[in-house]
């Protein structure tokens, strides 16, 4: 059924970037051929209706669910269109890119649904691009967008915890570790002691930042790699912070998850400023989700317009140099790796203090929260602000995939198709180098054929 | 027979913006020294990448021994039989020298289990031909840059390629090995190898070459005998107009004291022994001096040791009659101290910078260019644009090209004018000059005597005698991380220099204070 317009699309975007002048001929095509295909769907009555009357019929006669569908792809092969008009922006290189990346790996997502079992495939992939849209009434659909970004803003923040890091020559696979130390001094201060929420996320950065210095110090002393310690911190961490959080006051005694906040320490939870009227009363949004904007945007101009940015990139760039101009350079990589560190923890805090859920004291592997960081990090091209877009999308299609029917799909599909997506962000780098190697040799090619005309001209 | 080894004919090679190779032809005998003259951004290089198949030209054919080839990639080319020592070599360096010859064609057995020991053979035996001395064992980080380029050169004679291409191999070595290198070109183009050899060096290209090709911004000049031709004609055919070769300057008029060494000790992050050993010496206003030496000699690490990058095993440093024994690196060019340093691209410039974020590379700080912590982005704009001005820095964009994207020259000449524009006390220059053009290496030798003649101290390291005669107004020869001899340029020859250079004499410190007494 929309197969074929989903067929045109990907052929409007081939062209968009081969050629640009084809593209637009192949996207109304496959608008068309979209068009056609519902209204045949949707059957002959509505069909008739539609001929008989307006074409306000014709647009509800679209299911709710094919519309999504078609909006979303019109969206985004529009995006990619508009954006192939201006090659020449390292923006608009990435977001085709990162464009690129996501629709591949929706159609190789497709692709493996159809190989495990074909009739409810297109179903499936709808399901996961959908998330809250799934829900029929505006309000429930509020509350899980609500509740989607809530899950945002830690994964936000993991990013901007990989990305600054990498923006210093630094590959902060230690994010995991630190985020988990955050969640561990977040929950401990909030239960433990009731202490207010600016308390608990101050020590959640703190116990990041703590991690962070470990990784930074030992590279800088003794030359370890920051993935090998970030690595064996992580799992260090993950099982004293799963120590910690048994101890009694903290620990459910009833369930291996920690006690709710909200009970024991309303104090603890961030403040909601009544954001979560906007998001059908759902209890759990609150300031975490500009906070972690804000953040983005702090990372952003500490990174391009700060002195101390200048310093931390030329570090990460080259040591040498940054050695011979007289930066402190040691000092500058255990720094990176503290705020790095701090970035992670503050994401946990963002997650724990909002009381979406609590801490699983018997979880035995790091939560994929930094994991799915890196792959938001470079999926928003490693700019903190295309991080912020990124960062849900990835959570949008990691909470749609727990929506797939599970009667044609084991459970685990849905964490597959997601990973195959994540995994096909990574390839956004490889997409842009393409990219610009093009755009050099049509500039090649450009250059000869006005020095051919040229020398024409001086001939005769 | 055929009498060409490579004929390159009409090519044409068009980057944006810039026709990088406008109709060139360059025609390779057999057996023959060929040399290809150009200044920095002339085009030498684009044209031995498209004869090395990393470039595909946009006009014009290539014949080799007699063959119209089509080279796509350096794969093509190795199996044409032409080899290349790049400028900067492809070497891995984590590997030994036995490992990096073999890389890619590595001698198996029916297994594929390597065969060492017969590679080893191989290239011990080639070693001993052609007098390539190297270690096999050696770990490439481990050794000098004249061994990596016998290593080099053994990569290409151990693929038995006929045809060698040269880039600049002379640029990082000292004079003895570049007299080796000499009798090995000549060697092996008496045993029928055909050598390509690029290079802005005169000298050397009067000593080996048998013709010269001359190249000057991408347009081909000529081809010339050697045998019929002379420096002067040379020089002008690339620049286009008549060079200077000697610098032009006063005599030197030292004021007091900027820079004194005291007994001064360096250790070595390569052996043991310490780099440099209880060395004294002191630099005054108005004065060059250079340190001259054979490179290795502890050089880089005296600079290293008074530039603050390594920290002293013993000694006093003072600048000004002030102690900086133990001032970091900041405070020093606070204080007036200035640095080219040896390696642009691992000390001097971010290459990942924009050129304008390079040259406030020690400046950023100050007040006008950040203000609470933000950078003062206008302000560093105008800065860059006005260095670029003064010091005449090429670039495709200006302040915003990548520093990565420049030429070596323009590179050099931004770390120079970064460096002297900062108005230090003293300019420690490390071969402020290698790698260059005769016209970029004039340019820079008149902002030193500039610089000295402004009343600043310079101390120069060189590895050039031509730069060491021709610049200093005072030479201390290092050899073993010693000084060995003080001399004035006027009253000492090259030769003597090598000797003292070589370590086969040395002033005693009776000699050093009779030579001071002869002079004033």
């Amino acid at each position: 059924m929309a197969l074929p317009a989903i067929a045109l699309f990907i052929a409007a975007i081939f062209f968009a970037v081969k050629k640009k002048n084809e593209c637009w001929k192949w996207f109304a095509a496959g608008v068309a051929v979209q068009y056609i295909t519902t209204l045949i769907n949707t059957g002959k009555d509505e069909l008739a209706g539609l001929i008989s009357g307006t074409k306000a019929d014709a647009v509800t006669a679209l299911t709710g669910e094919q519309w999504t569908t078609c909006t979303v792809v019109i969206v985004l092969a529009g995006i990619i269109m508009l954006l192939c008009r201006y090659p020449r922006y390292e923006a608009s290189q990435t977001l085709i890119a990162s464009l690129l990346c996501v629709l591949g790996g929706l159609v190789i997502g497709y692709i493996v649904l159809l190989v495990i079992e074909p009739s409810g495939a297109f179903e499936a992939i709808q399901t996961i691009l959908e998330n809250f849209l799934t829900y029929s009434k505006p309000k429930s659909q509020m509350k899980y967008l609500g509740q989607t970004l809530v899950r945002t803003a830690p994964l936000l923040m993991c990013a901007l915890s990989v990305l600054f890091a990498y923006k210093v020559g630094m590959f902060n696979i230690g994010a995991a570790g630190q985020y988990v130390a955050g969640a561990c001094a977040a929950l401990f201060f909030g239960l433990y002691f009731k202490a207010p929420w600016w308390v608990c996320v101050l020590a959640a950065m703190a116990a990041g930042a703590f991690l962070g210095v470990i990784s930074g110090a030992l590279k800088t002393f003794c030359n370890v790699n920051v993935v090998i310690s970030g690595i064996m911190l992580n799992w260090i961490t993950l099982y004293i912070t799963n120590m910690v959080l048994s101890m009694d006051g903290v620990k459910n005694p009833m369930s291996p998850y920690t006690i709710q906040l909200r009970g024991v320490n309303p104090n603890g939870l961030l403040p909601q400023m009544d954001l979560h009227t906007l998001f059908g009363n759902e209890k759990s949004v609150t300031i975490a989700i500009p906070l972690a904007v804000i953040m983005a945007i702090v990372v952003w101009v500490v990174l391009n317009k700060t002195k101390f940015g200048y310093e931390l990139k030329a570090t990460g760039y080259n040591f040498h140099a940054a050695k011979y101009s007289g930066m402190k350079e040691k000092r500058n990589i255990i720094l990176t790796m503290a705020i790095s560190g701090a970035l992670a923890g503050m994401g946990a805090a963002l997650l724990y203090l909002t009381g979406i859920e609590e801490w699983e004291t018997t979880i035995s592997s790091v939560p994929g929260m930094d994991f799915n960081g890196i792959a938001v990090a470079f999926l928003g091209g490693l700019s903190p602000i295309g991080s912020i877009l990124s960062a849900f999308f990835i959570q949008h299609i990691t909470l749609g995939g727990s929506y797939v029917d599970t009667t044609y799909y084991c459970a685990q599909i849905s964490s597959l198709i997601s990973s195959l997506i994540i995994f096909l962000c990574a390839f956004v780098g490889f997409i842009r180098f393409a990219m610009q190697n093009r755009i050099r040799k049509r500039d090649e090619a450009m250059a000869m054929r006005k020095d051919m005309a040229a020398k024409g001209g001086s001939d005769t | 027979m055929e009498q060409y080894a490579v004929e390159m004919l009409h090519i044409t090679k068009r980057f944006p913006g810039i026709i990088a190779n406008d109709d060139i032809t360059l025609q390779l005998r057999k057996g023959e020294i060929h040399a290809l003259l150009g200044e920095n951004g002339a085009g030498k290089s684009t044209l031995m990448s498209v004869l090395f198949g990393l470039y595909t030209p946009d006009e014009g054919e290539i014949c080799i021994n007699g063959h119209p080839a089509k080279i796509k990639n350096p794969n093509d080319a190795n199996a044409l039989g032409i080899g290349m020592v790049h400028q900067h070599f492809k070497l891995v360096e984590c590997f030994t020298v036995l490992d990096n010859i073999i890389l890619g064609v590595e001698p198996v057995d029916k297994l594929t289990f390597l065969q060492k020991k017969q590679a080893r053979d191989k290239i011990m035996e080639m070693s001993e031909k052609w007098g390539l001395h190297v270690n096999p064992d050696a770990l490439i980080s481990d050794i000098t840059v004249g061994m990596q380029q016998r290593t080099e050169i053994l990569k290409m004679l151990y693929r038995e390629n006929d045809i060698l291409i040269f880039d600049e191999p002379t640029a990082v070595l000292t004079p003895q090995e570049i007299d080796e290198l000499m009798q090995i070109m000549k060697n092996l183009a008496a045993e029928g190898k055909s050598i390509l050899f690029i290079t802005h060096k005169l000298n050397e290209i009067m000593a080996v070459a048998d013709r010269c090709s001359v190249l000057r911004k991408g347009k081909y000049i000529g081809t010339v005998d050697i045998k019929d031709t002379n420096k002067a004609e040379l020089s002008r055919m690339m620049v286009g107009r008549d060079v200077k070769f000697a610098v032009d300057k006063a005599p030197a008029q030292p004021g007091e004291e900027i820079l004194r060494v005291e007994n001064m000790t360096v250790a070595s992050r390569q052996h043991s022994n310490n780099a440099v050993k209880n060395v004294s010496f002191s630099v005054r206003r108005g004065e060059i001096v250079c340190i001259a030496g054979i490179d290795g000699n502890g050089q880089s690490e005296l600079v290293f040791g008074i530039t603050g990058l390594e920290p002293l095993a013993g000694g006093k440093l003072f600048l000004k009659g002030k102690n900086i024994t133990r001032m970091p690196i900041r405070q020093r060019s606070i204080s007036g101290m200035s640095h080219i340093p040896e390696d642009r691209h691992k000390h001097g410039l971010v290459l990942d910078y924009t050129l304008e974020d390079n040259m406030v590379l020690q400046r950023y700080f100050e007040r006008q260019f950040t203000k609470k912590g933000f950078l003062r982005r206008g302000n560093i704009r105008q800065y860059a644009e006005k260095l670029i001005d003064q010091y005449d820095v090429r670039s495709g964009q200006g302040p915003v090209t990548a520093a990565r994207s420049m030429s070596g020259g323009n590179q050099q000449k931004a770390i120079v004018a970064r460096e002297i524009d900062k108005d230090p006390e003293l300019l420690v220059a490390v071969q402020p000059t290698r790698g260059l053009d005769v016209g970029a290496i004039e340019y820079i030798h008149q902002q030193i005597v500039a610089q000295r003649d402004a009343g600043k101290a310079v101390l120069l390291v060189s590895l050039e005698l031509d730069e060491v005669m021709n610049v200093s107004d005072r030479i201390l020869v290092m050899y073993e991380g010693e000084i060995v001899g003080e001399f004035d340029p006027k009253q000492v020859t090259v030769e003597e220099l090598g000797l003292y250079m070589a370590g086969a004499k040395r002033q005693t410190a009776a000699e050093e204070t009779n030579d001071e007494t002869v002079k004033e």
